[in-house]
């Protein structure tokens, strides 16, 4: 049973070093969390940071949590989005969401 | 157990004999598998960093809007809003966007009150006077500019101006700082020609985390121009950005799982000739289709293990080791300073098992089904084809 062998083996060893790569990853974050996360949170209190300095191409993906709120027509109306970092962000569901009727009164009708 | 390890030994040894067409399956499978899970790891990664991060947000931003656009906001509402109970201190921020034409980059141009001159993150001190800047380490790389040096900018009455840098932020910190220059309040005003009393938003600060709704509404009623923004919002906001239902993920997420599935299918409707023959030899020597079935799990998740680990694997050391390096053409679109990813590796095990579930289990089941169906059917009449 040689190939069972070689084959249970090499199935350890990646497994292995997945796992040694995971647990070292969850060390890393745990050390990052202790003290990395608390500098960045200072830097985010100090300066009053809202946003990831990720996509730096157009107000709207620098700051998609500051944008106006039809995000894809900023630059005119009916404009494409025409930045990749815009399809990142997931569209609103198409279609209405609420809908308000508003009916006059029997009475008032009639006046 | 040994019967099981000796019918293992014979999937695998059938696998031999379909080296090359077996090895192409698995390259395909865990290529993937790793593209899958390098979009996963990523996006969790960026998506804890933002969650962990941001709870020092401000409780509030209030904008205000004018004819359905962002427009500067007058300081007056701040002391209005100040009065409201449960509100805390009330700043104005006065910040903006600067576009370098030399290097065609955008630069983020912050105001900062003079006091607190030091952050662990930042080599150096903030900006205390008028002249001075301190500036993320994107733009102190396309300045080629470092702490000491002069930083050229041309102001809102095109006048060149230069300042100096005072303060570097480190690298640790590019992915919120990258492409950062941060003036004293005083000067950025001058800069962007933005009068006293007005400023780009106010930001809120609120006792209770319960109050933070109440007030926003109190300051929408009170300034119908106003737009409140609450902390929660700007949480939720990245964690749709990156969630799986985001539409660049979900393009490359759904590519992926559309080219496992004709994989997958190809499996299950391809079953050969060859195979088919084996099946029907198996039997006529006296093997159950139990066995035959064992037979076929056994090959299927050989196939499927090794892939699924071996994807995985790559997909890690490309995310956490590489920076991502695949995948930042996609993200950085017409980013100049795009900051590089020196990613906490923050994995969730859920995503791994879902993946898990998502691949290696209708890989399985495809490879059973059709096996099964032949090895219902009398061996003669298999063998005879």
């Amino acid at each position: 049973m040689i190939r069972v062998r070689i084959f249970i083996g090499f199935l350890v060893l990646l497994m292995s070093a997945q796992f040694v790569l995971l647990v070292g990853g969850h060390q890393e974050s745990l050390q990052v969390d202790r003290a990395g996360v608390a500098a960045k949170r200072e830097l985010v209190k100090t300066l009053g940071l809202t946003d990831l300095a990720l996509w730096t191409e157009a107000r709207y993906s620098r700051h998609p949590s500051q944008a106006d709120l039809f995000t894809s027509f900023q630059d005119y109306p009916g404009s494409f989005d025409h930045f990749p970092a815009g399809s990142i962000i997931a569209p609103n569901p198409t279609g209405l969401s609420t809908t308000l009727r508003v009916r006059k009164s029997a009475g008032r009708g009639r006046k | 157990m040994i019967r099981h390890l000796k019918i293992l030994e014979y999937a695998l040894s059938s696998l031999c004999r379909r080296k090359f067409k077996n090895l192409a399956i698995i390259a395909v499978y865990a290529f993937t598998i790793s593209t899958l899970a390098s979009i996963l790891f990523l996006t969790q990664a960026l998506k804890i960093e933002a969650a962990k991060v941001l709870i020092e947000a401000p409780a509030l931003v209030v904008q205000r809007l004018a004819g359905g656009r962002h427009d500067l906001v007058p300081t007056t509402y701040g002391d209005a809003i100040r009065a409201l109970p449960g509100v805390g201190s009330v700043k104005p921020r006065v910040w903006g966007y600067y576009y370098d034409s030399i290097n065609k980059s955008n630069y983020t141009l912050l105001g900062v009150e003079a006091g607190q001159t030091e952050l662990e993150l930042l080599e150096g001190r903030l900006p205390q006077r008028p002249g001075e800047c301190a500036v993320g380490a994107g733009v102190a790389e396309a300045q080629v500019a470092g702490i000491g040096d002069d930083l050229l900018l041309i102001d809102a009455d095109n006048m060149g101006r230069a300042y100096e840098i005072t303060g570097l932020f480190r690298a640790d910190s590019r992915l919120w700082s990258n492409d950062l220059i941060v003036f004293s309040t005083e000067e950025i005003r001058r800069f962007f020609a933005i009068p006293a009393g007005l400023a780009t938003d106010l930001i809120v600060e609120i006792y209770n985390e319960r109050e933070v709704v109440t007030v926003a509404k109190k300051i929408k009623r009170l300034f119908p121009d106003s737009r409140p923004i609450t902390r929660n919002e700007i949480l939720h906001t990245y964690e749709t950005v990156f969630n799986w239902r985001s539409g660049m993920i979900l393009t490359v997420f759904a590519a992926a799982l559309a080219a496992f599935c004709i994989l997958a299918w190809d499996k299950a409707t391809g079953i050969s000739g060859e195979e088919k023959q084996e099946i029907g030899i198996l039997k006529a020597i006296g093997w159950d289709t139990a066995d035959v079935l064992e037979l076929k799990f056994w090959e299927g998740m050989a196939i499927s293990l090794t892939s699924f680990v071996v994807g995985l694997l790559v997909a890690y050391i490309h995310v956490f080791m590489l920076g991502a390096l695949a995948l930042v053409p996609v993200l950085k679109g017409w980013s100049v300073l795009f900051p590089p990813f020196a990613l906490t590796p923050y994995v969730d095990l859920y995503q791994i098992v879902v993946l898990a579930f998502l691949t290696v289990f209708p890989y399985v089941v495809c490879t059973v089904i059709p096996s099964w169906k032949t090895a219902i059917t009398d061996p003669e009449s298999v063998m005879r084809g």
